[in-house]
């Protein structure tokens, strides 16, 4: 097995990349954080002919999953204390994956593993339990959703 | 018709990683050392100073990590705080303000001979020097010394261990694992040798 930094080293980009498409970039680091110790966690135990790739993405979108699932179900946010300054809402500046996020579990994630961690769709497929062929029809159903909502 | 959405940037890629590799629950810790020697890779582990390696001597960082992944761990991060005790202790050493070093040694890439001999090593004071066959003789084999010289070739913490005080019956300086104008550095930030003039 290869010394866990050099795999760091070399995924770091692609499960950043989705992080921020999957859950925006304020809480990309959660996810980067719990899906690379999730990976240390499992690290001597892997099969070293396994796609790392697409082993390292199939966590991060499982935690991209949990976090959006959280979400859902999360408290409802407390009012803001009168004394906090108003906070301006952050630019959006990731434009069409706010929408992505907005999609059925299974599009938003076919999506996301497609464009922004430029796995194939028979990675997709693995990471997502399902033929390469699914992972395809899924990822173009989200986006037949977006442009519709786009052109409304 | 909509373009897909486009790949984001990874601005933040590398801090995040570097976030990652500095708490996460690794095996093994490194950092990249500067110093006058050159570039030394430390690495340890939970029970202490594992590695200290001559970077350009064992076929470069790739090839040091890849011996403590087979031997220690593959769960391998590089996390430069968690090797401040030793580059401060390096510093002061080449600054002529330590004498002895403090790091607690984990011993599990030596061998139990090589062990015995490398005790016997880090018991040699600093400016002094001893021959392979005295080594031998301390660490309790007398006859030897030529294995004693292979365990000191195999030193995993050269410097902390000072094999470099080891030197030949005859006077010869003998080998050392980082070469020998390593070994000449070494000993003349001790005393041992002058200073080279000019």
């Amino acid at each position: 097995m290869i010394p866990f930094q050099r795999f760091l080293d070399a995924h770091r980009d692609d499960v950043w990349r989705f992080s921020v498409a999957a859950v925006g970039r304020e809480d990309a680091d959660d996810v980067f954080q719990e899906t690379f110790l999730a990976a240390l966690r499992a690290w001597p135990k892997l099969r070293s002919s396994e796609n790392l790739k697409a082993w390292v993405l199939t966590i991060a979108a499982n935690k991209a999953t949990d976090h959006h699932r959280a979400r859902a179900r999360g408290p409802i946010p407390a009012e803001r204390p009168p004394e906090q300054p108003f906070d301006d809402p952050p630019p959006s500046d990731d434009g069409l994956w706010a929408g992505v996020r907005e999609l059925p579990p299974k599009q938003r994630a076919a999506i996301t593993l497609r464009y922004a961690a430029d796995l194939d769709y028979a990675a997709i497929g693995i990471a997502l339990d399902c033929s390469a062929d699914a992972a395809r029809r899924s990822a173009f159903e989200g986006l037949r959703t977006l442009r519709r909502k786009e052109a409304a | 018709m909509t373009a897909a959405p486009q790949t984001p940037s990874n601005a933040g890629a590398a801090e995040a990683a570097a976030r990652f590799a500095a708490g996460a629950p690794a095996d093994v810790r490194y950092a990249v050392i500067d110093g006058p020697a050159g570039r030394l890779v430390a690495a340890r582990t939970g029970r202490g100073l594992a590695r200290l390696a001559y970077e350009d001597d064992n076929g470069g960082l790739d090839a040091i990590l890849d011996v403590l992944a087979a031997r220690l761990s593959p769960r391998i991060l590089e996390a430069p705080a968690q090797l401040d005790d030793v580059r401060r202790e390096l510093d002061e050493y080449f600054d002529h303000r330590r004498r002895a070093f403090d790091v607690v040694i984990d011993w599990s890439l030596v061998s139990p001979f090589g062990r015995k001999i490398l005790r016997a090593t880090a018991a040699i004071p600093f400016g002094e020097t001893r021959t392979y066959s005295q080594v031998a003789a301390a660490a309790g084999s007398p006859k030897g010394s030529r294995a004693a010289g292979n365990a000191l070739g195999a030193n995993p913490v050269p410097i902390i261990v000072p094999c470099h005080r080891v030197l030949r019956s005859g006077g010869g300086l003998g080998g050392y694992t980082g070469g020998l104008q390593r070994k000449q550095l070494l000993l003349r930030t001790e005393g041992v040798l002058p200073d080279e003039l000019g």
